[in-house]
């Protein structure tokens, strides 16, 4: 790929990256756009805190719950596809996906009479709900490597731990990230749920704006979410794709 | 020295290998062959701990290879499989190094030692070094698989199939090279196939199983000969003979060639060519002795003239490599329809030449041998 071509493929996530940047740090120009589109209201940004501290917050949850998500998801699609735990392979499948299937908001209910509000428990929602396609696609991943390349490992010398880390993880590290990708992505949008138990973040100007009935609050942490979600998910797709690449094995 | 006694394998009431025993002398290639099912990989794979046996004990220059962890005791021994397994997250160069870097050679020693593997597999190693398996043809691929079993100069090779899957000119190709670096590398060698012309080519010994059992355990030759029963003797086929002169190599049976320059053929040397009684053909070389064509003698003694005698060639089509088998000199008259074929050396120089007589009666000393 020639830099000329490579530059024109950044090029647009780069333009969003900055109109992403310049909406958060001037307020301004965020509310130019919500008082066009709502002349009626008196108010058209949330008085309480600023986008750029509210994006603090709302990437913080995402941070935590990601990374969790990922070491407990990266790890048990590990266990359960080496000898000794494949006898768990289809509980881990079953639970996972059942975890998925049980809405967030619900989490937060349950999780608040236990655990509080605030933080903690949006935290247990978002890592819940995500760490299902990370297993799924670590398990997938590490399921793929063939047979082949596991006896040729095995045949010189390699220990089982030696195989995970030379063979299978490098192997399998591109369909992993893929499964991160998705989590991520899903963690930025759920996590707007959050503001209901009071942990800040995005989902507190959309949750003001449903109570107060002001479309325009609800507009505002939208938009910076659904960028935020946009962005990264572009980013970690480039990551994803760079490792293709790297092997020589480019699918143009 | 490898030695097998009384191995059995069992998974659950499945006997897969029965009571087997045999050994492999230092240096020898011992071909493992039957139907699919016979217990030949089983048995290979029982010998560097893949697998354990049921019963039966393995021993390598006398060692038990119990006596070893099983990665320590692998590393020791190189192994190719038929799908070649090359890792396709590495470089060809990373390939060849994985065991040196397991047993913490330094990195410029493990450098060197890709390219010497590289240059015996006669891959530049500037070309081949930073590809990755994804662009290397089969063929390639499988000479960078064995590069990589013989990374740490192991004394012993075992090969799982090594040259199953691929396609049957190239797999001629990587016998002939394996037999040729055989022949200096000298290396202890248990090598798994279900295509006897393979085991006939590669093979010291052959030991011929079925459903468990070992056959028969002889030499290509006496196999060939004498079939032990109706079943080597089914496997075998009726094609014995025509077996039999894959043992040979055209180097032993081709005599010099007559040959004359590019830059001689004008009128006067041409009698000196004519004289030479008995002869039909001469052929003709460049000034580096590259072939390019031959003379037809009769047509020169009836008067015609040097463009109507000289027939030039493409090489390719006519000429047969000195490292090439008698069965495909045999191969290459019969599609030619000629009695004799020039034969030239990996720089396509001429080196002899090799007639149909010459063929024939390497078949009548191998079955009078046998006779006696």
């Amino acid at each position: 790929m020639s830099r000329r071509v490579k530059l024109k493929s950044w090029l647009p996530l780069i333009i969003v990256s900055l109109v992403f940047a310049a909406v958060v740090i001037d307020m301004d120009l965020m509310r130019m756009l919500l008082e066009g589109l709502f002349p009626g209201e008196k108010e058209v940004i949330y008085p309480r805190a600023n986008l750029l501290v509210l994006l603090r917050e709302h990437m913080l949850l995402v941070l935590i719950s990601s990374v969790a998500a990922t070491i407990i998801g990266v790890g048990v699609g590990i266990l359960v596809t080496r000898p000794a735990g494949r006898d768990y392979l289809n509980l881990v499948n079953d639970v996972s996906s059942l975890a998925q299937t049980i809405p967030p908001v619900a989490v937060l209910a349950l999780a608040v009479p236990f655990i509080g509000f605030g933080f903690k428990p949006t935290i247990l929602a978002l890592f819940l709900y995500s760490i299902l396609p990370i297993i799924r696609n670590t398990i997938s991943g590490l399921e793929a490597v063939s047979a082949d390349l596991l006896e040729a490992a095995r045949g010189m010398g390699m220990t089982r731990s030696q195989t995970l880390v030379k063979v299978e993880l490098p192997l399998a590290l591109r369909v992993i990230m893929a499964g991160i990708r998705t989590s991520v992505v899903i963690n930025v949008g759920t996590a707007t749920v959050g503001a209901v138990v009071g942990a800040g973040g995005l989902g507190t100007p959309i949750i003001s704006g449903l109570v107060r009935d002001n479309p325009a609050f609800v507009l505002e942490g939208a938009i910076a979410a659904a960028l935020l979600a946009f962005i990264l998910d572009q980013y970690l797709a480039r990551a994803e794709q760079s490792l293709a690449t790297t092997y020589g094995t480019k699918t143009d | 020295m490898i030695e097998l006694r009384n191995i059995t394998k069992k998974y659950g009431e499945f006997t897969a290998v029965h009571n087997v025993s045999f050994s492999v002398e230092t240096g020898e290639v011992c071909v493992l062959i039957g139907p699919s099912g016979c217990g030949k990989s089983t048995t290979l794979k029982l010998i560097n701990r893949m697998l354990e046996p049921t019963n039966g004990e393995v021993f390598i220059d006398g060692t038990s290879v119990y006596n070893l962890k099983p990665e320590l005791l692998r590393r020791k021994i190189g192994y190719v499989i038929q799908y070649v397994g090359l890792f396709p997250h590495m470089t060809v160069a990373d390939n060849i190094g994985v065991v040196p870097r397991l047993l913490s050679w330094d990195k410029t020693v493990i450098a060197e030692r890709v390219d010497e593997l590289l240059d015996l597999m006669e891959m530049n190693p500037l070309t081949y070094r930073d590809k990755y398996p994804s662009e290397l043809s089969g063929g390639e691929a499988q000479r960078i698989g064995v590069a990589r079993a013989l990374a740490d100069d192991p004394p012993l090779l075992l090969m799982d199939e090594p040259f199953g899957a691929v396609d049957p000119l190239n797999r001629e190709i990587l016998q002939t090279e394996f037999v040729k670096i055989q022949r200096t590398l000298k290396k202890t060698v248990v090598f798994v196939t279900h295509d006897l012309d393979e085991a006939i080519r590669v093979a010291d010994r052959i030991v011929i199983m079925r459903e468990g059992e070992i056959v028969q355990n002889d030499t290509p030759e006496a196999v060939l000969a004498t079939p032990k029963n109706k079943f080597v003797h089914d496997f075998v086929g009726s094609d014995r003979a025509l077996k039999r002169l894959s043992r040979f190599s055209v180097a032993e049976v081709m005599r010099d060639p007559v040959a004359i320059r590019m830059g001689d053929l004008i009128e006067k040397d041409l009698a000196s060519v004519k004289r030479k009684k008995g002869i039909r053909y001469v052929w003709v070389c460049d000034e580096h002795d590259k072939l390019r064509g031959w003379l037809d003698v009769r047509l020169l003694e009836e008067g015609c003239g040097i463009e109507e005698a000289l027939t030039e060639i493409k090489t390719s089509h006519m000429a047969v490599n000195r490292d090439s088998t008698l069965r495909e000199a045999l191969s290459r008259m019969l599609g030619e329809g000629v009695k004799v074929v020039p034969v030239v050396d990996g720089e396509v120089r001429l080196v002899g030449e090799i007639n149909l007589a010459d063929i024939e009666k390497v078949t009548e000393e191998v079955e009078a041998q046998w006779k006696e």
